[in-house]
């Protein structure tokens, strides 16, 4: 059997961190590539800019960019942190003041109301839940699809892997608009199934795992790792189950983490698609019921709303920092 | 121990299980025991997926450009669908609109994140913050976002934006009513929400930059800004193009903004491609135009495809040199 490329014979190479096992296919990781490429020699050295330790010194130097590094400061402050403290802001303050002095501090005393109101009489408990299971069986079909493709692309690698590899990738430069109506339809007449997948949420978690940057990002992490783990299972007994539950998977924890946050957040961010198919208020996500709750809900309860509905998405932020704004680009990357 | 069998386990295997398949001999027995059935079971839920979900809608979507359905029957059209989109007259007014829209998207939030980016890269403590403010924005979901500015850009004297503006003296504005003021306002939002991305790939791309042409620069007697504009402009051309296609392949296909804010109006003013395909498809109770949305989703595919590739291919070419 003959093989055109040369995977075989690539060294084992570190497990690259959360984002950087793929490497050709997107943006960033050509960055992060780049980046270790320089860091490596000259890790000793300073980690330098533009401006050397003696531009620094100089006072003409330190005067200018420290000014300027603190307009900067302000006005990402402003733009970071602005919009989101006056909505937490909001959703504690009575309506009547939110309307009248929307920038003034609390002129009569805080609504926490709003936020019990939000919660209880608009039914955002219900809404948030949704969200979740939306999030949770979206997420669930997406790792199925990309761990078992990725392992049959980069793993096993059967004689037809090269066909499907090109049809997967293919699918990476259609974008979602063409997918619309067609996507809509095979919803509406599902095949072998028969009747209609609106309103129930598998026509939310079944699309979402025909992800294909998903799959690629699975296999070329698969792709690094070491060959020689996988030969020396095999050689004590494992087969492909065996093989891909026991080794693969937990050998490759940092980058079904990272695809998970990206799921968990593109899919509570996702609107358009979910408004499609999920006609039946009772169903509905946050992202969907929201708009159509705020034009008939009082603004003091809308701005809690909202805020309940950031709450998840920062959560994750906080806690999975690096690997947001080390694979930022990655989400955005592959959209189109 | 044989020679034979030292050479099958220290040659460089190619593929897991690869190895059974030397047999070249045909049969289903073999095939299975190849670890052929056990790579098409673990195969199955991408080949499903895909093919109900992505291979196959692709292609029907080809397919029904060309015909008329009323989801019972379809029947061939030709280029019916096609000429039918031509001739509304909505469609120069979308299409100048999502130019309109990608045209003030790059002005608002092209050298915003750069500049934001190449002073962010020259902190000497405290990047990890400002860099995580800068893209606090972006995890905010876009309705909540867009809801929430919508509030911001009432165009009451007690609107958030026309109040702090009425500390200066201006307005008050009438934003998102106004058929001027509306795509203007729909596109900075749109920038508070998207910038932290791109500040996040610029500053990846310049931890990328070479201190060694830095020192070299400095040899030469360089200032600092003929440095800043030398050296480190030159070394982030690449991913100045990368992110001038994303915006304009994200930018081509703004729907939440438009759709959630205005609606298309006032007077048409903020009706994108995007937003017309979706009124072709959904917006009609009695059943939607389906030929029509598929014949302008194509349209605008072949558009956006032309541009992932070129995106593709600059990645590639970086990533090689």
């Amino acid at each position: 059997m003959t093989t055109i490329d040369n995977r075989g014979d690539v060294n084992p190479v570190p497990l690259p961190g959360p984002t950087t096992g793929e490497p050709t296919t997107t943006g960033v990781p050509v960055m992060t590539q780049r980046a270790d490429r320089r860091r490596k020699p000259s890790a000793p050295q300073e980690d330098r800019g533009a401006l050397s330790s003696a531009d620094w010194r100089r006072p003409s130097v330190k005067y200018t960019w420290t000014t300027l590094h603190v307009v900067m400061a302000v006005i990402l402050v402003l733009w970071g942190l602005g919009p989101i403290v006056l909505l937490a802001k909001f959703a504690i303050t009575p309506t009547m003041d939110i309307n009248a002095d929307p920038l003034g501090w609390f002129p009569n005393g805080v609504a926490w109301s709003n936020v019990t109101a939000a919660w209880n009489d608009i039914q955002i408990s219900k809404y948030f839940w949704n969200t979740v299971v939306v999030a949770a069986g979206s997420w669930l079909t997406q790792m199925v699809v990309a761990t078992t493709g990725g392992y049959v692309l980069s793993v096993l690698r059967p004689r037809w892997a090269k066909i499907i590899n090109g049809a997967v990738l293919a699918t990476l430069f259609v974008p979602a608009v063409v997918l619309l109506v067609p996507l809509y339809l095979v919803i509406l007449h599902p095949p072998i199934i028969g009747h209609s997948m609106i309103n129930t949420y598998w026509a939310v978690w079944l699309p979402a795992g025909a992800s294909a940057f998903n799959v690629v990002l699975v296999a070329r992490f698969f792709d690094s790792l070491p060959r020689e783990v996988f030969e020396a299972a095999r050689v004590d007994g494992a087969g492909p189950f065996r093989l891909f539950w026991s080794i693969v998977l937990p050998m490759s924890k940092p980058i079904l983490g990272v695809v998970s946050v990206f799921a968990v957040i593109a899919s509570w961010k996702d609107f358009l698609w979910p408004l499609l198919v999920l006609r039946d208020p009772d169903k509905q996500p946050l992202s969907v019921r929201l708009p159509t709750l705020a034009a008939s809900t009082d603004t003091g309860v809308l701005m809690a709303a909202l805020a309940i509905s950031t709450l998840i998405p920062i959560a994750m932020f906080l806690i999975f920092q690096r690997m947001f704004l080390r694979g930022a680009g990655l989400g955005g990357a592959v959209k189109g | 121990m044989t020679t034979d069998d030292v050479v099958l386990t220290k040659a460089p295997r190619p593929g897991g299980f690869r190895v059974h398949q030397r047999h070249r001999t045909r049969n289903p027995l073999t095939w299975v025991r190849g670890g052929g059935l056990s790579s098409l079971v673990f195969a199955l839920p991408l080949l499903i997926t895909f093919a109900v979900f992505s291979w196959g809608p692709i292609v029907r979507a080809v397919v029904m450009s060309f015909q008329k359905t009323n989801l019972i029957v379809s029947e061939w059209v030709g280029w019916d669908n096609f000429q039918l989109v031509f001739s509304d007259p909505d469609l120069p007014v979308a299409i100048r609109n999502t130019i309109y829209f990608a045209l003030l998207a790059l002005v608002f939030g092209y050298p915003v994140p750069l500049v934001a980016a190449v002073l962010m890269s020259e902190l000497r403590r405290g990047k990890g913050v400002f860099s995580a403010l800068a893209y606090l924005p972006v995890v905010v979901p876009p309705v909540v976002a867009v809801l929430l500015w919508k509030f911001f850009y009432d165009p009451t004297e007690s609107g958030v934006f026309n109040t702090i503006l009425g500390w200066v003296g201006l307005g008050p504005y009438d934003w998102l009513n106004s058929s001027t003021m509306a795509m203007p306002s729909l596109v900075l939002e749109a920038t508070w929400a998207a910038a932290g991305g791109t500040v996040i790939i610029y500053l990846a791309a310049l931890t990328s930059v070479p201190p060694e042409l830095y020192d070299a620069a400095e040899v030469d007697g360089a200032s600092v800004w003929r440095k800043v504009w030398h050296v480190t402009m030159p070394q982030l051309r690449g991913i100045l193009l990368i992110t001038l296609i994303l915006q304009i392949i994200g930018t081509a296909q703004v729907f939440l903004e438009p759709y959630l804010f205005t609606g298309g109006g006032p007077e048409k003013s903020t009706l994108t491609v995007l937003l017309l395909i979706y009124q072709y498809a959904f917006a009609n109770s009695l059943g939607g135009n389906y030929g029509m949305a598929t014949a302008l989703s194509l349209l605008l595919a072949v558009f956006l495809a032309v541009m992932s590739l070129v995106y593709f291919r600059l990645t590639r070419s970086w990533s090689t040199s």
